[in-house]
């Protein structure tokens, strides 16, 4: 059974044992517009906690995608390379962005509930 | 400065606009449905902006009136039939792009549209050249609404008879609800369309006939990728008082007998251009795959030399493709030129493009 969690950057970490799959709210979306491009990292590839790990981009700009948390990636999903517009419709469903082995579960336990982060978007619609 | 809005702001507001300061306006950049679905309702049925933001200015004289503009603008303003209109420029002594327009002879002179960003110090620019028999004034009391899109021309008729005699780039006056209208069939989305221009008080109505017939508000956004789309340069990113209408690409716009005659801004300079060419020109760029360069994304060519910038870059959603315009040294500027753009510290691959990316369907 995995549990979810957000950020203040507007990502969700769903973890699954060591392994967590990360991807953008649908609040973000909705911040974002229309989705056009979408980048993701490489698998092997080492990320830090708040670091840039991906990239999205609407007709409007471009964004950095961070990671909540720190690990060493095993995925990186192609679907919402080549249909970025999925973004949109699924963001927390199939259009996950990346999947990495964490490396500390302390960091999974500090990040919000989504109770605290529906709040947290309330507080700061922008 | 205080922020102004026009005289549709709350309409905007009630159609759910996200707003966005430009050139000191308050102005809505989307609605609802997001950029892409309000750029392929332009392109398939059709769709309204508000573009009251722009300087509708007018000038009325003699003879002498047109000498004064000539000196600035390189249209041939002399030849001009009354309500018929150009796109052209205002220039510096430079040959560089102060303001590009769209000027239209009137009964008693001529109507100037002047980009928002530019309007106050154009004004200052024209009138140096003008005498004391000349008058000017930039007419806040009007709304411009743009009405773009394949529906556009079946829509008006029904609201305006006989808008449709009108062709591409003429103009004319027509009365609604006892009030005179001065409409153009003109725009800047590649499409069929029309720019009325309209009294603040009666704008409200149009919109709301508009409305009425499905025709959806279109914000600064798609306005962006559907000129973009249609190869249009946006004044303050693909054109500057740095860049003459040479480099620009743009000197179609000069009038052949002003070429040859010159006797405005600049012309000793563009005379020169004209004859040995520009080092560097306005190309349109495809970037492969679905990678987007924005503007200030450097070009390169294939052996990795610096030739470039992007000064405008978006994705295109009638082409289905990211699509760009920027300047490239001349020699690199042939269509299908392969060259690299840096993206995030990446090189990518591209193309020069001809341009429009997307086939105008203007009614001439």
């Amino acid at each position: 059974m995995s549990e979810k969690k957000y950020s203040k950057k507007h990502e969700w970490v769903s973890l699954d044992g060591e392994i967590a799959t990360v991807g953008i709210t649908k609040h973000a979306t909705e911040l974002l517009g229309d989705i056009v491009f979408a980048e993701v990292p490489e698998t092997g590839k080492s990320v830090e906690k708040e670091g840039q790990a991906a990239v999205v981009e609407s007709t409007k700009a471009a964004s950095d995608v961070y990671s909540p948390i720190s690990g060493e990636i095993t995925e990186g999903n192609k679907a919402i390379v080549d249909d970025p517009s999925s973004i949109n419709s699924d963001p927390e469903g199939g259009s996950w962005f990346f999947k990495l082995k964490i490396k500390d579960k302390k960091e999974f336990d500090t990040l919000m509930s989504k109770e605290e982060y529906d709040k947290f978007c309330k507080e700061n619609p922008n | 400065m205080e922020v102004q809005k026009t005289a549709l702001y709350n309409i905007h507001k009630s159609l759910g606009a996200k707003f966005v300061p430009f050139a000191g306006y308050e102005m809505p950049i989307q609605y609802k449905d997001g950029i892409v679905k309000e750029h392929i309702s332009t392109r398939t049925f059709a769709g309204f902006f508000d573009v009251s933001h722009m300087g509708q200015f007018f000038l009325e004289g003699d003879e002498t009136l047109t000498d004064a503009l000539e000196k600035i603008i390189p249209a041939d303003l002399r030849s001009l039939k009354i309500n018929h209109s150009k796109y052209s420029f205002l220039l510096n002594n430079d040959g560089g792009i102060i303001d590009d327009l769209i000027v239209t002879k009137t009964e008693k002179g001529f109507c100037i549209i002047l980009n928002a960003a530019c309007k106050e110090n154009d004004i200052k620019q024209i009138s140096q050249f003008l005498g004391k028999n000349h008058k000017y004034h930039l007419n806040n009391e009007l709304s411009l609404i743009a009405l773009q899109g394949p529906k556009s021309v079946e829509i008006l008729e029904k609201l305006i008879p006989s808008v449709s005699n009108l062709k591409f780039m003429t103009g004319n006056k027509f009365n609604f609800e006892g009030e005179n209208l001065y409409i153009t069939r003109s725009g800047y989305t590649g499409e069929d369309g029309f720019e009325i221009s309209i009294s603040n008080k009666k704008v409200e109505k149009l919109i709301n006939f508009l409305i009425s017939n499905d025709v959806k508000p279109i914000g600064l956004g798609a306005r962006d990728t559907l000129r973009l789309e249609a190869g249009l340069c946006l004044y303050g990113h693909d054109l500057n008082e740095k860049i003459n209408p040479v480099e620009a690409n743009l000197k179609w716009a000069i009038a052949k007998k002003r070429k040859d005659v010159g006797g405005f801004n600049g012309w000793d300079k563009i005379k020169n251009l004209l004859a040995n060419g520009s080092e560097k020109i306005r190309i349109g760029i495809k970037p492969e795959g679905k990678v987007i360069a924005r503007e200030n994304t450097k070009i390169f060519s294939t052996k990795g030399n610096e030739i470039g910038l992007v000064t405008s870059g978006t994705f295109g959603p009638s082409v289905n493709a990211p699509v760009a315009m920027g300047y490239v040294k001349s020699k690199f500027a042939e269509v299908g030129t392969p060259i690299q753009l840096e993206i995030r510290g990446r090189k990518y691959g591209g193309k020069v493009s001809g341009l429009p990316f997307y086939k105008k369907s203007y009614v001439k």
